[in-house]
Parts: C-alpha cells; sequence; structure tokens
C-alpha cells in the first residue's frame, strides 16, 4: 500500500476525512458489503487515517502580522510577539 | 499688510461720522468678529435633518426647544468620528463657528462628537439594533457555521495587550494554527472604520494567494466602558461583520457586555478566550480519535477477512472431494450403461414372449371353419329336438286337455250334490225358526188395521182394533183397556227357536 494520500483526500477537510472515516469503520465493523468493495474502503479509511494524522502532525503555530503597503496591498511578516 | 486688511477699514465716505461699509467689507468683518470670538466651543443640542451628499460633507442642524444652528462635518472628520449623526440624537460637539458670506448665513463646523449621556448612548444603539435587525441583518439564517478545524485563523484586534496573547495562548495550548492578526485600533476615532476594513480586507484576500485567506475570524476586544466599546456598536462594523463570508467569532468586552457586532457575528464568544477555544478542537483528543478509528478500521477489516475465509472454508466442506464427485458420476453411469444393455434384451425378450402368447391365443382358419361347422351341426340338432319337443308337447297338451276335462266335470258334479245337501240343511233351520211354528204353540202375531206389526201394549192400546194372527187363521180384536197381568210372562220368540235341536252353527 503506498503512503500517497489521494488529491481527493488531500483536498478534504479535517472534519470531513474524519466523518468519512468513521463512516468507513463504521460498514466494515458492520460486517456487509462485497470483499473488494471492503478492501478498498479499507484502503480509503487508511488514507483518511494518514490524511488526519497529517493535519494533526502539521499543527504549527505560525503568527503572523498584516501589514498594509502603500498601494493598498496586503502583505504578512512575522508578529513580533511572544 | 494685505488687501484684506485694506478692506478691514472702512472708508469714509458720505456724510457723518457712521463708516460706510460695502457688503463684502461688512460679511468680512463679521466672519472676522465670529470666527475670533467662537474658534472652539463646545455646544449640546439635538441632531436635526442629518444629510450626507455625494461630495461626503455632513449637513446637519443643531436645536434646543427655542434655536437652530446649522453645522457642517467635513468628510475627514465625519471618518474619524466615531459616531454617525442620526435624528434625534442627543450630542455634545465641539467646533468653531464660521461664515458663509455668499449665503449671509453662519454655520457650526463640527471636529468632535460625543453623545450627551450614557442613556442616551444605550437608546441610540438599542434603536440601531432594531432598524438593523429589521433588515435582517441579524438573522439566524445568515450565519455560517463555524469550521471544526480551521487551517488558518485571522485575528482583528490591537497587536498589543492582553486580549491577543490570551487568544494565541489558548489556540497555542488546544490547536496551533497559523494565525494571521489584522492590527486595528480597538476604541477612540477611527477605530470602527479600521475594524470593519480589517473584516473586508479578509474577505478580499485571493483563496490562492501570497497572504492565505483564512478561514475564520475572530474580532476580539477587552473589556471596557460602553464608550470604549462603541466602534463595535457602529453600523459600519456590524455591517461588515453581517457581510463576511468568512465565518466570524466576535469576542468584545467582558461576558456581560454586548454589543452590536455579537448579534451580527455567526458566533459571539463571551471572552477572547473561550473564542480560541470555540474556535480550534483540542489535538490530543482529535489524535485520540483518529488513533481509535485507526484501530478500528484495522480490526474491521482483519475481522471481514476471517468471517469470510471461515465462510469460505464452511462452504468448501460443503462442496465434498472433486475425484468423488467424479467417481460417483462414473459410477452412476457405468450402472445406467449396464441397465441400457440389459434393458434392451430383456425389452426384446418380453415382446417376443407376448407376441408368442399372441400368436398361441390366434387361431387357424380351419380350426375356425371347423368350429363354425360345428357349431352349425349342433344349432340344426338343436332345432330337431325343438321340433320333436313341440311334437311331443302337443301330445301332451291334448291329454291335458282330456283329462282336466274330466276332472271339471266330476268337480262340478260333486259340487251339484254338496250345494243340493247344504241347501236342504239350511232350509230345515229355515223351518224351524218360521213364525207360524212359533205360531203353533200358541203365540199371536198383533197387527194394526194397515198391517204393521204391534209390539208394545202402548201401540196395541193406540190402534184400537187389531188383528190377531194365529196359526191357522186371522181374526179381529178391539182393544178395551190395560188387561189383568197374565199369569207369567212368555219366553221371548228366540228362545223356542234355541230349544229346537237344529244346528246353531249353520244358522249363525
Amino acid at each position: 500500500m503506498s503512503d500517497e494520500i489521494p488529491a481527493d483526500i488531500a483536498k478534504l477537510s479535517f472534519e470531513d476525512a474524519l466523518k468519512q472515516l468513521e463512516d468507513i469503520v463504521r460498514t466494515l465493523e458492520a460486517g456487509k458489503g462485497k470483499l473488494d468493495d471492503s478492501i478498498a474502503a479499507y484502503e480509503r479509511g487508511s488514507a483518511l487515517r494518514r490524511h488526519c494524522e497529517r493535519k494533526l502532525a502539521e499543527a504549527e503555530a505560525r503568527i503572523e502580522k498584516i501589514a498594509l503597503s502603500a498601494d493598498g496591498g496586503v502583505r504578512s511578516e512575522p508578529a513580533g510577539l511572544s | 499688510m494685505s488687501d484684506n486688511s485694506d478692506a478691514a477699514i472702512p472708508a469714509q465716505r458720505g456724510t457723518g461720522n457712521v463708516p460706510e461699509y460695502t457688503v463684502s467689507e461688512l460679511s468680512s468683518a463679521v466672519k472676522r468678529t465670529i470666527e475670533g470670538s467662537f474658534g472652539w466651543v463646545r455646544v449640546r443640542g439635538e441632531i436635526s435633518r442629518p444629510s450626507v451628499p455625494a461630495s461626503g460633507h455632513c449637513y446637519l442642524r443643531l436645536k434646543d426647544d427655542a434655536a437652530v444652528l446649522d453645522a457642517v462635518i467635513w468628510r475627514g472628520v465625519l471618518a474619524r468620528l466615531g459616531i454617525r449623526p442620526e435624528e434625534g440624537l442627543e450630542v455634545i460637539v465641539t467646533g468653531r463657528m464660521t461664515t458663509y458670506p455668499g449665503k449671509s448665513t453662519y454655520q457650526l463646523v463640527i471636529e468632535r462628537m460625543e453623545l450627551a449621556g450614557e442613556g442616551a448612548l444605550l437608546k441610540m444603539i438599542e434603536e440601531r439594533r432594531k432598524r438593523l435587525a429589521a433588515e435582517g441583518l441579524f438573522d439566524e439564517a445568515r450565519k455560517k457555521k463555524i469550521p471544526f478545524l480551521p487551517d488558518v485563523i485571522g485575528v482583528i484586534t490591537s497587536p498589543t495587550g492582553a486580549v491577543i496573547r490570551d487568544i494565541l495562548h489558548r489556540l497555542a495550548e488546544r490547536f496551533p494554527r497559523r494565525v494571521l492578526i489584522w492590527p486595528v485600533a480597538v476604541q477612540g476615532e477611527g477605530a470602527a472604520d479600521q475594524v470593519a476594513a480589517a473584516i473586508d480586507g479578509f474577505n478580499a484576500l485571493p483563496r490562492a494567494g501570497k497572504v492565505p485567506r483564512p478561514d475564520l475570524l475572530i474580532v476580539a476586544r477587552g473589556g471596557g466602558s460602553l464608550e470604549d466599546l462603541m466602534p463595535f456598536n457602529e453600523e459600519i462594523v456590524v455591517r461588515a461583520a453581517a457581510a463576511s463570508a468568512i465565518p466570524l467569532i466576535s469576542a468584545v468586552g467582558h461576558e456581560t457586555d454586548t454589543t452590536l457586532i455579537d448579534y451580527a457575528a455567526d458566533l459571539r464568544a463571551p471572552t477572547p478566550t473561550a473564542a480560541a477555544e470555540r474556535a480550534v478542537p483540542v489535538r490530543a483528543d482529535l489524535i485520540a480519535d483518529v488513533s481509535r478509528d485507526g484501530a478500528r478500521l484495522v480490526a474491521g477489516l482483519t475481522r471481514l477477512v476471517s468471517e469470510r475465509r471461515t465462510q469460505v472454508a464452511g462452504l468448501a466442506r460443503g462442496l465434498g472431494d472433486p475425484r468423488r464427485l467424479v467417481e460417483e458420476c462414473r459410477q452412476r453411469l457405468d450402472v445406467s450403461g449396464e441397465r441400457l444393455s440389459l434393458g434392451l434384451g430383456n425389452w426384446l425378450k418380453a415382446r417376443r414372449a407376448s407376441i408368442e402368447m399372441l400368436g398361441r391365443t390366434l387361431p387357424h382358419p380351419r380350426e375356425r371353419l371347423a368350429r363354425a361347422r360345428e357349431a352349425a351341426a349342433g344349432l340344426a340338432a338343436r332345432l330337431a329336438a325343438t321340433a320333436q319337443a313341440q311334437r311331443h308337447g302337443v301330445a301332451r297338451g291334448r291329454e291335458r286337455g282330456a283329462e282336466l276335462i274330466a276332472r271339471l266335470q266330476a268337480a262340478a258334479a260333486r259340487s251339484v250334490v254338496e250345494r243340493r245337501q247344504r241347501l236342504a240343511a239350511v232350509a230345515g233351520l229355515l223351518e224351524s225358526v218360521a213364525p207360524t211354528k212359533v205360531l203353533e204353540r200358541g203365540y199371536v202375531l198383533v197387527r194394526d188395521a194397515a198391517g204393521h206389526v204391534l209390539t208394545g201394549a202402548g201401540a196395541a192400546q193406540a190402534a184400537v182394533h187389531l188383528a190377531l194372527q194365529f196359526h191357522d187363521g186371522t181374526v179381529g180384536a178391539t182393544v178395551t183397556g190395560a188387561a189383568a197381568p197374565p199369569p207369567s210372562t212368555p219366553a221371548t220368540p228366540k228362545r223356542p227357536a234355541k230349544r229346537d235341536g237344529t244346528s246353531q252353527g249353520s244358522l249363525l
């Protein structure tokens, strides 16, 4: 199984990914459906899990401050806050 | 000295010592006097008929119960005023008086404006709230869902002070995120414009620009007086918050403070810290959730596969050994083949046997002919016998007829004798009971004149004339009355018949 996360999953918000993962878990636990479908669901579930974990691992406090330039443009710069 | 100062000293023209002014000279003098004397004044009054034409300047009138004062707020001042001039608003304004010589008017140029008293302020806020609510700005249907886990959070607040620190601290504690701070003044003149511009500015950021567009906005300010919080009651801020496409959490003042931005926000947090809590979930909890879901995912699939394996094994047992299956088939084929060859022979044999049997039962024509001839001969013999029998029958019939006649004659003769004898017996009997016989024994038969037999004394008395019949003849008699009773009652006529010796059986 590859560690690549499918593009459609990578686009998901954490909440949507978590919800899909929970749905897949429930379906698998119910033990219904075709075996092929279940394996596909498992693979998708694994990708969703990796996506969620990656989203959680991304947690990084990056504090920036908006600065307005003279021409009205907006840029950000590191905020000098603790 | 300028021309202007020259004009201030009117020239001595005409008569008397009353100086003569031109209109412009007097207007200028008045202007100087007014502007000099009222260069900086504070006026309390009620705003009347405010209007902002395209120029952007605001024209209004201040009034009390007796007087009216024209006033103007230049565009630049209006923007940083902090209060939007509204009809009926009780205000204290600061500014300078000036004249407008072209129209012979004077007016107050307003530099600052404050509300006259807290009661007036609250009343104004409440009226504004009602007006904006009527516009639908605070409708529940407009509220956007706060994202579960925003990637970028835009915070609009003062870059200094406890508020931003509280927010950043709580975010880091729960789930560190990328935070964009849009620094604004949160009180005083211009604060409302800055806050509104920041909300609009975040919304205007392109989705894939250099500066990331936030998924969530927090507008925050610490506690303060009602006047301090006023920028968050300003219409421009409320409208910007309501129009924000990015979900917005308001956190202004303390828990007990409510500003109008709270009504327009998608979520109102009681404090800046609470806003940070509503903005992100707790990361540790999510990690636990995901890892639990991951474990369930593996367990689920493992169980599913093992269940399928068990199912397959069970079904495989049901399928049985294919070799045995083939052998069984072959055996069945052999048996059938054997039965097939045997069967044909048996079938032929059975058919042959039945044909032979039929053949045996089928008679030869000669035989049939002989049998027919025999039958014909038999019939002929029976015919002859019958004819013989008939001849016999005729003879016997004739004999029998003679015999019957003889018997008839005998019987007839016997019958006549018998009947004669019986007649004689009956005649004898008859003779014995005849009335005449009784009369011979002394009895009399009494009749009336009509010949009817009388059987009682009453009848005899009634008849008067009687005929008495004796056995040997009849005599007449007349009834004379009742006779002396006879010595004894004679027997009834039947008794003598009984006494006579003839057979009773034949009589009865």
